[in-house]
């Protein structure tokens, strides 16, 4: 069997080479980079311009962000032909390509992420490990708690208040610089889909611009998503269980302020693809004729009633409404994150919803029961993987990096 | 300790004076070194294709699939025919049923897996057929698009694939406009029409130009202006495919429809 011809149906004139090559795992991958770039964007909202109510959401959402840095390239991988020759990318990028540049900028990104983290937790990595340093009788969960501490904290126990001042210029600082990084890597990331002359609804410079604005609502979103769960979890069986309900409060206001950052993104983000809509229309190329019959007409409910309906349009009006609760927002953002999902699916299926001979179409058909590897990793299986995966990471990542910080006192 | 304005004046001066020695250098690049050597200058591989001599009978992608170990049973070609029917009501219909690897053995047009469309002979106004390949770009989007470097083009123009380098992720395939790469089903790697690399640079001709009976498809040297195929492009009225792409082709048509896809 030919790759892509399990789930390509063609209809009227296609090439005979065509098929739906790039399936459900690429629509996982901008949509994973964008949850990394959306989440470091929102943390630094406090570390870079001071926005003081996101405190807690600042920590949180760094933490989710490196989560999600290590999964953000398991969809490509999972795509691969040849999965074990990815590392080529890194060994012999050619620079002419788009996909190239991904070695330099995710390996950027990764490192300044990394260090802001060590900076905002140097503390209590030194608070954990000095104790148990002096302890004598360690049992055998304190020796590897020990030695995981004593060495994330490189070697370096000054928490002087002068340190500390030092540590939080620091922050400061790589929190601005990864602001373009984390652009640039979503940015880019649209760019791959930008240049590809050859297709006709991805050609576009507007691309890049459009997944970075949705991309950091779609890491907003994530963030205060989870972190709604986790407070409710805490609220049920953790910490929190015995605070009384109406203490609630601060968690309404931080929620509160950081859906009015989501609603300014999705606005820039709905008004840029709409504007490429209009501009499509109008100018009425070539390629128009084939790309209308799939918007508005083979891909309409995708498009128009799943992705823009329930994607933007609805979370919008729960967004505006006045008193926001908990629950309204735990409703908007799911919504919100399904809408950023669907323009990636809309992007990348839709994209070869049509042949390169204007005159045929190819549907796909997502294969929602494996019947070999290759259906399972390109189909529903592989990408409920990808998905659950960053969840996975973050309560991992939290055991070493608490989110919740015990020193907000 | 240097003064503000004599930074500047020393910074001022030495890039001036840095400018006019590294006007003289040129980067070059390895490969157009070597097509400029002597020999190596001559190739520039060129085909043609005659769409007034093809009758559609395949025997150009039987050849090809065969020389070229492409499994005869996929649903992947390097090399196919296309059908174009034109009716008198201005109707345009195409097809190439397997790449029209046995040929077009029904009238009926295919509109997609086992659905056809009957057309009654008076109603048609034209019909041709048109044998496609790759158009071994001179500005090769697959190329550039390359995250690895496994394709790359020959001195002598010839796009080439590195099975033993591709990573199969498949964005050769996206950037092609003429759909000419797929994934090889054995090699798991990207795949396509290199005019039979092995045999032309053994002085021998591509598979489909030796299995056509009629001399619809030809190979030439666009350098060497005695090549029979050279002159034909120069001194006839060719067409190719798809050229707002930017991308250059190197087939050219004879006989091209502006219905042609």
């Amino acid at each position: 069997m030919v790759h892509g011809e399990a789930w390509t149906l063609k209809e009227l004139f296609v090439y005979p080479n065509e098929y739906i090559y790039w399936s459900i795992q690429i629509v996982m991958y901008p949509f994973m980079t964008g949850l990394v770039a959306g989440a470091f964007v929102l943390s630094s909202l406090y570390h870079v311009f001071g926005i003081r109510q996101l405190k807690d959401m600042a920590r949180f959402s760094l933490v989710f962000s490196f989560a999600l840095l290590f999964v953000a390239p398991m969809p490509l991988m999972f795509h691969l032909q040849q999965p074990l020759r990815g590392l080529y990318v890194f060994m012999t990028p050619h620079f002419t390509s788009a996909i190239a540049a991904f070695g330099i900028v995710f390996s950027t990104y990764g490192a300044i992420v990394a260090s802001e983290l060590w900076f905002v937790y140097r503390k209590h990595f030194a608070e954990t490990a000095l104790p148990l340093k002096q302890k004598s009788g360690k049992s055998l969960i304190e020796w590897i708690k020990y030695l995981v501490f004593c060495a994330l904290t490189l070697g370096v126990y000054d928490i002087s208040e002068e340190s500390l001042k030092r540590d939080e210029k620091a922050v400061k600082i790589l929190a601005a610089a990864g602001i373009p990084v984390a652009c640039f890597l979503h940015g880019y990331a649209g760019f791959i889909f930008g240049s590809v002359k050859a297709n006709a609804l991805w050609m576009t410079p507007l691309m890049p611009v459009i997944f970075i604005m949705s991309a950091i609502v779609s890491g907003i979103a994530l963030c205060m998503l989870t972190y709604i769960a986790a407070v409710k979890l805490r609220r049920l069986f953790g910490s929190l269980k015995n605070v009384p309900q109406e203490n609630e409060g601060q968690e309404v206001t931080m929620i509160r302020m950081t859906s009015k950052y989501l609603l300014l993104f999705l606005i820039f983000a709905i008004t840029l693809e709409l504007l490429d809509l209009i501009f499509r229309g109008y100018t009425a190329v070539k390629s128009w004729d084939v790309l209308r019959s799939v918007i508005y007409g083979k891909d309409f409910v995708n498009i128009f009633i799943l992705q823009y309906t329930l994607g933007n349009l609805v979370p919008l009006i729960l967004f505006l409404m006045p008193r926001l609760t908990m629950r309204r927002a735990a409703i908007g953002i799911l919504l919100v994150l399904f809408g950023v999902f669907m323009m990636r699916w809309n992007v990348v299926i839709g994209g070869q919803a049509f042949s390169l001979t204007f005159a045929g179409y190819m549907h796909y058909h997502l294969p929602l029961v494996p019947h070999d590897y290759e259906t399972f990793k390109e189909g529903l299986g592989g990408a409920l993987l990808i998905g659950l995966m960053p969840f996975l990471l973050f309560f991992i990542l939290t055991r070493i990096f608490p989110v919740f910080g015990e020193e907000e006192g | 300790m240097i003064t503000r304005r004599e930074f500047f004046r020393f910074t001022i001066k030495g890039m001036a004076g840095l400018a006019v020695p590294l006007a003289a250098l040129e980067l070059v690049k390895p490969g157009t070194l070597f097509a400029n050597r002597t020999g190596a200058a001559g190739v520039r591989w060129i085909f043609l294709v005659d769409t007034y001599r093809c009758v559609g009978c395949g025997l150009c992608v039987k050849a090809c699939k065969q020389e070229n170990e492409i499994p005869y049973e996929a649903n992947v070609t390097r090399t196919w025919v296309e059908r174009y029917v034109l009716t008198k009501d201005g109707r345009l219909f195409a097809d190439t049923p397997k790449g029209a690897r046995d040929g077009f053995i029904t009238d009926k047009i295919e509109l997609g897996p086992g659905k056809y469309q009957e057309i009654k002979k008076e109603e048609i106004e034209k019909a041709f057929f048109v044998p496609k390949l790759c158009n071994q770009c001179e500005n090769p989007p697959c190329v550039q698009v390359c995250p690895v470097g496994a394709t790359y083009q020959a001195p002598d123009g010839v796009v080439l694939v590195d099975r033993t380098w591709c990573i199969g992720c498949g964005y050769c395939i996206m950037a092609c406009p003429y759909g000419v790469r797929f994934f090889h089903p054995v090699h798991r790697v990207a795949e396509k029409c290199n005019f039979c690399y092995h045999r032309i640079t053994k002085g021998m001709r591509p598979a489909c130009v030796e299995a056509c009976p009629f001399g619809a498809r030809q190979i030439g040297n666009i350098r060497n202006p005695a090549d029979p195929v050279a002159k034909i492009i120069a001194a006839e009225r060719v067409g190719v495919l798809k050229d707002e792409y930017g991308t250059k082709p190197q087939v050219y048509y004879l006989g091209l429809s502006k219905e042609v896809k």
